[in-house]
C-alpha cells in the first residue's frame, strides 16, 4: 500500500552548512510517529523540507505515491498535507470561528467566491463548529483569538490543521509555551485524532512521546541516527548516549527555536 | 581624439561625477536601511538641508569650508531625529516608517520654502573649480573633477573604515545578522546612530556639493529621493560596494541615455532598475530575505 | 442537534451576519454628497473632483488597506484609464461616456494583471521600486509619444456625448456630479461586496499572515494579483471619469506626487475600512483647496505634520478617531 507520506534521500544545505543529511522517512497511513532529538538536531528544517517552506538541496517527497518535491507550500496542503508551527501562526484579530473557517473555505473553494457573504454557506459554519466541538472550544467560537489564553491559541492551532481534513498532519512541538497546567488539554486532543490520519509529531518530553508514538525517528545534527518502537529506541546505546543520557530531563514544555 | 571617442569619455566622465554624488548621499541609506531596516524617506530632505545650509556658509565662508560645516551640523542634527523620533518607529510596519519619513520631508520642504524661497539658488565657487583643468590628452570641467576626486577620497576612506577598523566590522556583523550581533555584544543601538549621524553628514555633503551641478531648490528633497532608493535598492541594502556599483552603472547608463537619446534618456535607469530587481531582488550585494 | 449547540450556531451565525450588514452609518456619506449638491451647487466641478478621489482611493484601499500590499505607482492605472478615455475621444472618435469607462476599466485592469502577474512576487523596498519604476517608465513613454499623448501639455478641449443620449452637461458641472456620484455608489457597491466575500475573507488572512494562508493552501499570489486587477480597474474608472470632467488630460496623472497623494488621503482616513477613503479623501481635497490657495507652502508644511501625526498618534485615521469616540459615548451613556 502507498505510504501517505514518504521522504527520500532528503538534503539541504546552506552554503557549507549542510542541515539535512539523506533524510529517509515514511509514514503510513495512520502512523503515529514521534520525531526526536537535541537542540539543533534539524527537526522544524525537515518539516518545513517536507512542507515545502524550504526546497532541498536533494531528494523527494511523496505524499500519497504522488511526487511533491517541486510544488509549492500550498498545492500540499491542498493534496492533504497540514501542519502546526512551534510558534502559533494564528490570525489573531479574527475570532476563533473565522479562523477554522478560513481553513474550509481554502479547502473547499469557497475561498474563491468574490460575491456571497462570509458566512452565507452553512455547511461551513457547521463544519467549524463541528471541529471547534471536538476540541471542546465552542464556547471560545466568538472570541477573538489574541484575547485567549496561549494554550487555547495553541488549540485553535490544531483546530486549523483539523480544518483541512488532511491525511498528513505534522505537529511541531503542539505543546511548546504551554503552562503545564494546560499542556494536558494539548495532548489529549493530539491522542484522540482521527486513526487514519498519519501524524508526525516533534516533541521533546518523553513522557508524551511514549504515550503517543508507535514509532520513534531520532534525528541527530540533521541526519537519522536510527528509528524504531518506543521499546527499541529506550533500549539503543546511541540513543541513550545522544539523547537520552543527557542528565537534566528536557521534558520541559519550552519549546526552543532550534527544532 | 576621435569623435565617438571623445564623446564616450565624455559620458563616461560626467557619468562618472554624477555617479559620485550619488554614492555619497546614497550609501548613508543603504547602510542605515540595511542595519536597521528603517525606510527613511526623510534622506533626500537631509541632502536638500545641507545644501541650503552650504548656501548660507558660503555668504560669510568659502566652499571647502563650508561643505564641512553643513556635513557637521546636519549630522549632528540627525542624531536628535534619530534619538527623538525614529526610535521609536523601529519596530513599526514599512507603511508607517514611509509615511512618517515622506510627512518630515514635506515639513522640511515647506521650511526650505518658507526661509529660502522656490527660485533655485547656487553657490560661488573658488577661482580653482571653475573653468576647466587640462589633463593633456583633453580638458574636463574642473568642477566636476573635483566632484570625482572628493568621492573617490571618500569611497577610500569608508571602504578603509569599513573593511580595516572594528567599528566597520561591527556594522557588517549588525547588518548580516542583528540578534547574533547583539547577543555577541555589539551595542546595535550606538552602532545605528552613529551610522546614522555620518550617513545624514555625507547626504548634506552630497547636497551641498550638487548644487553645482543641478542648482538647489526645495523639491530638490523628493526628486533625487526616487533616485536614491533606487541606487540603494539595485545596490543592496547595507552594501558599500553594492552602493558604489549601483551608483557607477545608474549613473553612467543615465548619462549615456541624456546624450545619446535625449528625450528618451530618462527611461533608461528604471528600466536598468526593473530588469535588476527582477532578478536579484534584493539588488546586486544585498541579502536575499 | 441539540440546543447548546444549535445556540451557538445561531450566534456564530449572527456574528457573522452582523459583520457585512449596513449600518445606518453608511448611509452617512452618501445623504451628505446629496446635500451638498442642493447646499453649494456653484462648487460641483469641485464636488466631482472629491468624488474622483474618493474612488481613487477606494481602489487603493483594496490592495493597501484590504490585502496588505504597500506600492507606489497606483497613479499609473488612474493614468491609464484617464488616458484610454483621452485618447479615445481625442484621436479615434470615442465621444461616448459609459463605453468610455468600460474601456477604460479594461485598459487599466489589464495592465494591473499583467504587472501584478510579475511584481506581486515581491514585498517591501523591491516592490515598492518595482512598482514606481513602472509607473514613471509609464510617463515616460507617454512623454516619448507626445504626439500622441500631448505631452506635459495634455490633450485640451475634449468633448463628450451626454450621458445615455440625454442628459447634457451643463457650465456647472451639475450633471458630471450626479453621474461620478452614481458611478461611484456602484462601484462601492461592489468593492463592499468584494470585501465581505469569502475572498475579501482570504485578503484579511493574507495580509495578518501570509505564512498561515501558505499553510492551509491558499493560492496567495493568485489572489494578490486577482485584488490587484480590480483595484486597477477600478482606478482606472476614476481616471476615466477625470478625463471626463475636465475635458482634458495631461500627463502629471501618472505623477508619483498622485501616488503619494492618495496614500496620504487613505492613511488620514484610515485603511482597511472603505470609508476611510471617505472620510480621508474628502478632508484632503477640502483642506487642499482651501490652504493651499491662501499659502502652498503652510499647505505642504501642514500636510507632512499630520502624516506625522497620524502615524504617531492616529493610528487608525480619522475614521478611527471617529469610531473611537463614538464608541466612548455609547459606552458612557450606558447606565
Amino acid at each position: 500500500m502507498t505510504a501517505a507520506l514518504q521522504v527520500e534521500g532528503l538534503n539541504r544545505s546552506f552554503g557549507a552548512l549542510r542541515v539535512t543529511r539523506d533524510v529517509d522517512l515514511t509514514l503510513e497511513r495512520g502512523a503515529r510517529c514521534a520525531l526526536i532529538g537535541p537542540n539543533g538536531a534539524g527537526k522544524t528544517t525537515l518539516i518545513n523540507l517536507i512542507t515545502g517552506v524550504l526546497a532541498p538541496s536533494a531528494g523527494r517527497v511523496l505524499l500519497d505515491g504522488n511526487d511533491v518535491t517541486n510544488t509549492s507550500q500550498a498545492e500540499r496542503a491542498r493534496c492533504g498535507l497540514a501542519r502546526t508551527f512551534q510558534i502559533n501562526q494564528l490570525f489573531r484579530g479574527l475570532t476563533v470561528l473565522e479562523n477554522v473557517a478560513m481553513a474550509i473555505s481554502e479547502r473547499d473553494g469557497h475561498a474563491n467566491n468574490l460575491w456571497r457573504a462570509v458566512g452565507s454557506k452553512s455547511v461551513i459554519l457547521d463544519e467549524a463548529l463541528d471541529h471547534l466541538d471536538s476540541l471542546r472550544m465552542v464556547d471560545d467560537a466568538l472570541k477573538l483569538v489574541r484575547e485567549l489564553p496561549y494554550g487555547r491559541q495553541r488549540l485553535v492551532e490544531i483546530a486549523i490543521a483539523l480544518a483541512q481534513r488532511p491525511r498528513v498532519l505534522l505537529l511541531d512541538e503542539p505543546a511548546a509555551g504551554v503552562p503545564s497546567s494546560e499542556s494536558h488539554l494539548i495532548l489529549d486532543v493530539v491522542a484522540s485524532l482521527d486513526p487514519d490520519i498519519a501524524i508526525l509529531i516533534i516533541e521533546h518530553d518523553m513522557d508524551v512521546v511514549m504515550r503517543f508514538a508507535r514509532e520513534i525517528t531520532v534525528l541527530v545534527q540533521g541526519a537519522v541516527l536510527t528509528q524504531g518502537t518506543p521499546a527499541a529506541i529506550m533500549a539503543d546505546e546511541q540513543v541513550r548516549a545522544v539523547y537520552l543520557g543527557q542528565e537534566g530531563h528536557r521534558a520541559g514544555h519550552k519549546g526552543s527555536a532550534h527544532g | 581624439m576621435p569623435h565617438y571617442a571623445n564623446i564616450a569619455v565624455s559620458i563616461l566622465f560626467d557619468g562618472l561625477a554624477y555617479a559620485m554624488f550619488l554614492f555619497i548621499v546614497s550609501v548613508g541609506l543603504s547602510v542605515t536601511m540595511g542595519l536597521m531596516g528603517f525606510v527613511n524617506l526623510a534622506h533626500g530632505a537631509f541632502a536638500m538641508a545641507g545644501g541650503y545650509l552650504v548656501v548660507s556658509f558660503t555668504r560669510h565662508l568659502g566652499l571647502i569650508p563650508s561643505l564641512i560645516l553643513a556635513a557637521l551640523v546636519v549630522g549632528a542634527v540627525s542624531v536628535v531625529f534619530e534619538r527623538g523620533l525614529y526610535r521609536r518607529l523601529y519596530k513599526a510596519t514599512d507603511l508607517d516608517q514611509v509615511m512618517l519619513t515622506i510627512g518630515l520631508a514635506f515639513m522640511a520642504i515647506a521650511t526650505a520654502t518658507y526661509f529660502y524661497g522656490p527660485i533655485p539658488k547656487s553657490v560661488p565657487l573658488p577661482d580653482w573649480l571653475q573653468g576647466d583643468v587640462n589633463l593633456g590628452f583633453r580638458s574636463f570641467p574642473s568642477y566636476r573633477a573635483f566632484l570625482i576626486v572628493v568621492g573617490a577620497v571618500l569611497i577610500a576612506v569608508l571602504w578603509y573604515a569599513f573593511e580595516r577598523t572594528n567599528i566597520g566590522a561591527k556594522i557588517r556583523a549588525a547588518v548580516d545578522n542583528r540578534r547574533m550581533a547583539e547577543s555577541v555584544g555589539i551595542n546595535v543601538d550606538l552602532l545605528f546612530t552613529l551610522t546614522f549621524a555620518v550617513g545624514s553628514a555625507l547626504a548634506a555633503l552630497g547636497g551641498g556639493l550638487a548644487i553645482q551641478l543641478f542648482g538647489l531648490s526645495p523639491s530638490f528633497a523628493v526628486l533625487y529621493l526616487v533616485l536614491f532608493l533606487i541606487v540603494v535598492s539595485v545596490g543592496g541594502l547595507g552594501s558599500l560596494k553594492g552602493t558604489l556599483l549601483a551608483a557607477l552603472v545608474l549613473g553612467i547608463f543615465d548619462t549615456a541615455g541624456k546624450y545619446l537619446f535625449a528625450d528618451a534618456g530618462g527611461f533608461f535607469v528604471y528600466a536598468v532598475t526593473v530588469a535588476v530587481l527582477l532578478v536579484k531582488p534584493a539588488g546586486f550585494y544585498g541579502r536575499e530575505q | 442537534m441539540q440546543p447548546e449547540r444549535a445556540a451557538a450556531r445561531e450566534r456564530a451565525a449572527q456574528y457573522l451576519i452582523r459583520r457585512h450588514s449596513y449600518h445606518w452609518g453608511e448611509a452617512l456619506p452618501w445623504l451628505i454628497a446629496i446635500a451638498c449638491f442642493f447646499i453649494f451647487p456653484d462648487r460641483m466641478t469641485f464636488g466631482s473632483q472629491v468624488l474622483i478621489a474618493v474612488m481613487f482611493a477606494l481602489s487603493l484601499d483594496l490592495i493597501l488597506g484590504y490585502a496588505g500590499i504597500v506600492t507606489l505607482g497606483h497613479a499609473a492605472f488612474f493614468g491609464i484609464g484617464a488616458y484610454t478615455v483621452g485618447l479615445g475621444a481625442a484621436k479615434f472618435g470615442w465621444h461616448e461616456p459609459i463605453s468610455g469607462l468600460f474601456a477604460a476599466a479594461m485598459a487599466s485592469a489589464f495592465i494591473g494583471f499583467v504587472s501584478g502577474w510579475f511584481l506581486l512576487r515581491y514585498r517591501g523596498l523591491t516592490l515598492l521600486m518595482l512598482t514606481l519604476a513602472t509607473a514613471i517608465m509609464l510617463q515616460e513613454t507617454g512623454n516619448l509619444r507626445s504626439d500622441l499623448s500631448g505631452g506635459y501639455d495634455g490633450l485640451p478641449g475634449l468633448e463628450f456625448k451626454p450621458l445615455f443620449g440625454v442628459f447634457d452637461y451643463d457650465l456647472y458641472g451639475h450633471t458630471n456630479f450626479l453621474y461620478v456620484l452614481v458611478t461611484l455608489a456602484v462601484v462601492f457597491y461592489v468593492a463592499r461586496r468584494i470585501v465581505y466575500s469569502p475572498f475579501g475573507q482570504a485578503l484579511t488572512g493574507i495580509r495578518e499572515n501570509v505564512r498561515r494562508m501558505h499553510a492551509i493552501g491558499s493560492p496567495v499570489h493568485r489572489r494578490l494579483v486577482t485584488v490587484y486587477t480590480i483595484a486597477a480597474g477600478i482606478a482606472g474608472i476614476a481616471g476615466a471619469l477625470f478625463t471626463q470632467t475636465n475635458a482634458y488630460v495631461t500627463l502629471t496623472v501618472f505623477d508619483f506626487d498622485n501616488s503619494a497623494k492618495v496614500m496620504i488621503m487613505l492613511i488620514l482616513g484610515g485603511t482597511g475600512r472603505l470609508y476611510g477613503a471617505f472620510i480621508g479623501a474628502a478632508v484632503y481635497m477640502i483642506m487642499e483647496d482651501y490652504f493651499s490657495k491662501m499659502s502652498p507652502t503652510f499647505w505642504q508644511f501642514g500636510i507632512g505634520l499630520m502624516l506625522v501625526l497620524a502615524v504617531l498618534f492616529a493610528h487608525r485615521g480619522l475614521l478611527g478617531v471617529i469610531t473611537d469616540a463614538a464608541r466612548r459615548f455609547q459606552r458612557s451613556r450606558k447606565p
